[in-house]
Formats: structure tokens, C-alpha cells, sequence
């Protein structure tokens, strides 16, 4: 039984434990890449984390990249899409393919 | 490729070049059913997170209005802890020999209209509107990790595909085809060495006993002569 995550600023994620997702608020990339390592040693499935937050720790994220579990995926904070989150599809696309030929070029 | 140009490792180099092209074919084949597989799941992804992305603007709407509405504090006591919990289950799928995880969940508040966690009567109507709109988005945040995933793993395996097909077309069975080509050669060349040189050593047998046997012939035409 997996458990599902999310890590945000504050404001953005709080709302979230009412559905039953469990927040870890963090405000700093740093914050984020330790509640990121928490959660992936402690049985969740799936780690939502806000793109901007997303953006700052790369590279623990992509530790996870390549791995069946966690999944861990952005998305948009309370301030709205950064466009972040389709870049990281477009980048998948790209990774396959050579090049992005679906959605022109991280738009 | 630096070999020995024997029979052989002919033989040898000729299995392997066999081996390489048949398997160059099933990679090939392996790379395209990927492709495709891959192609409407990213398609799908693209969808999906879009779809998401609105919607979670609408949620995010609804928490800042109840937060402008209601203090702080209040909104903090009343989401402090929760009532709904959500149990996910994980399912491996595989798609071209890739493990996928495929997610499904169950929540344990039974019934959908019981998930608030705080009384009503000191929190706002908007709150409440958030949460239901936040749980009504929750499968579809599910099918987004996954579908997210997804598309993350079979990138990768299509990434380690593609390369391996290049480098088979590219490198390897080329290289082969050249040491065949001339291993070949050498073997010819040899052969043809070995045919000329017993050729040569034919004629000088000849002329030798041809020499021989003239000197035998004259020296009995003079034993004639001399006994007429």
C-alpha cells in the first residue's frame, strides 16, 4: 500500500491534506530535496511537487527518473502553470525521439 | 578489426555478422512498436496535463478566496487533520518489456460527502467548494502521475533502443562486413601465392629433369660414337 505526496510553499499545498494527500510545506529547493528523499525512503507511490520547487532540484528528481517508483511529478503552485511541467514532456519526447515532433518545441 | 585472417575466425566473424543483422531486425522492430506506443502516450500525457493544469487553477482560485475569507489560523485548525484518506495501489503493466506502474486508489471516507474535516460553522462555503472540486480532480491527478511515468520510462527505454540499433546499423555490422571482406581478400591472395609458387616449383622440376635427361641422351649418343 502506497501512500501519495505532495511539496509545495505553503499556501499552495495545504489544501491538499483534505483530500488526503499528505503536504509537506517547504519553501527552499533545499526543504524540497529532503522532504523529496523522506518521501521516497518511506513508501509513497507518487510525489507531486510545484514546479517552481520542481525547477530548483533537478537533479534529485531525476534520480528518480528511470525508477518504477516514486513517481514523482510537478505541478503548477498556486501562482499559476510556469510551463514547466510541459517542458518536462516535451524534453521526454525529445529524449525518445531526437527531437520534440509533438508539441513544438517545449511551448 | 584487428584480426587473424583465417579460415577460422572467417567462419567465426561470418556467424557473427548473422547474429548482428537478425539481431539489428528484431531491435528495429522493438524501436518502432515503442515508438508508437510511446507517441500517443506522450500525446495523451500532453492532454491530460493540460487538462490538469486548468483545472488546478480553478482549485487554487477557491482556496484563495476562502483564505481571504476566513483567518489564517482558522484555515490551517480546520485542514489540520484530515478525514479523507487515500490508499494507492500500484499495478505493474508492461508494455514492450518495460514495467510500468499503473495506480488506482481507494479512499476511506465511505461516503464522498464526508470529507470535510472541520465543522461548518466557522469556516466559509469557498473552502468547502475547494475540496470538493480538489477531490473531484484527484483520479485525474492519479491518471496524470501515471500516464507521466509512463512516458518517462518508455523514453528512456526508447532512448537505449534507438541507440542500440544505431550502433549495430552504424558500427558494427559494417566493421564486420570489412574484416569479412578482407579476410577474404587475404585468403584469396594466398591461395594465389601458393598456386603460383607450386607453378614455379613445377617448372623447375621439369627443366631440371629435362636437363637430365639430355645430358643422359648426349652422353649415350657419344658412347655410339665412339664405339662405331
Amino acid at each position: 500500500m502506497y501512500k501519495t505526496g505532495i511539496i509545495g510553499d505553503r499556501e499552495s499545498v495545504v489544501g491538499f491534506r483534505a483530500v488526503g494527500i499528505d503536504a509537506i510545506p517547504a519553501r527552499t529547493g533545499e526543504e524540497a530535496a529532503k522532504a523529496v528523499r523522506y518521501m521516497a525512503e518511506s513508501g509513497y507511490g507518487i510525489i507531486y511537487i510545484t514546479e517552481e520547487l520542481a525547477a530548483e532540484i533537478e537533479e534529485e528528481i531525476d534520480r528518480y527518473k528511470d525508477e518504477m517508483l516514486p513517481a514523482v511529478i510537478a505541478l503548477p503552485g498556486r501562482k499559476g502553470p510556469t510551463g514547466d511541467g510541459m517542458r518536462n514532456v516535451s524534453k521526454a519526447v525529445e529524449r525518445a525521439v531526437g527531437a520534440d515532433i509533438l508539441f513544438g518545441g517545449g511551448k | 578489426m584487428n584480426v587473424n585472417p583465417t579460415r577460422m575466425m572467417l567462419t567465426q566473424l561470418k556467424r557473427r555478422l548473422a547474429t548482428a543483422t537478425r539481431g539489428h531486425k528484431l531491435l528495429k522492430d522493438k524501436r518502432d512498436e515503442l515508438m508508437k506506443n510511446f507517441l500517443e502516450l506522450a500525446r495523451e500525457n500532453g492532454r491530460l496535463r493540460k487538462e490538469v493544469e486548468g483545472e488546478l487553477g480553478a482549485v487554487y482560485a477557491n482556496f484563495s478566496v476562502a483564505a481571504a475569507i476566513i483567518s489564517n489560523e482558522a484555515m490551517e485548525e480546520a485542514l489540520m487533520i484530515p478525514k479523507q484518506g487515500v490508499e494507492l495501489q500500484v499495478s505493474r503493466r508492461n508494455i514492450m518489456s518495460v514495467d510500468v506502474p499503473e495506480f488506482s486508489f481507494k479512499t476511506k471516507a465511505e461516503n464522498p460527502a464526508d470529507i470535510f474535516p472541520y465543522g461548518f460553522a466557522r469556516t466559509s462555503g469557498e473552502l468547502d467548494n475547494a475540496i470538493v472540486a480538489l477531490s473531484d480532480l484527484f483520479p485525474k491527478l492519479l491518471e496524470l502521475a501515471a500516464k507521466e511515468k509512463q512516458v518517462q520510462l518508455l523514453a528512456a527505454e526508447l532512448e537505449k533502443t534507438r541507440r542500440r540499433v544505431n550502433a549495430l546499423e552504424y558500427v558494427m555490422i559494417p566493421r564486420l562486413q570489412v574484416t569479412i571482406r578482407y579476410i577474404t581478400m587475404k585468403l584469396d591472395e594466398n591461395e594465389r601465392g601458393s598456386q603460383t609458387r607450386l607453378m614455379k616449383v613445377k617448372d623447375m622440376m621439369l627443366a631440371e629433369s629435362i636437363a637430365e635427361k639430355r645430358a643422359k641422351d648426349e652422353a649415350a649418343m657419344k658412347e655410339a660414337a665412339g664405339q662405331a
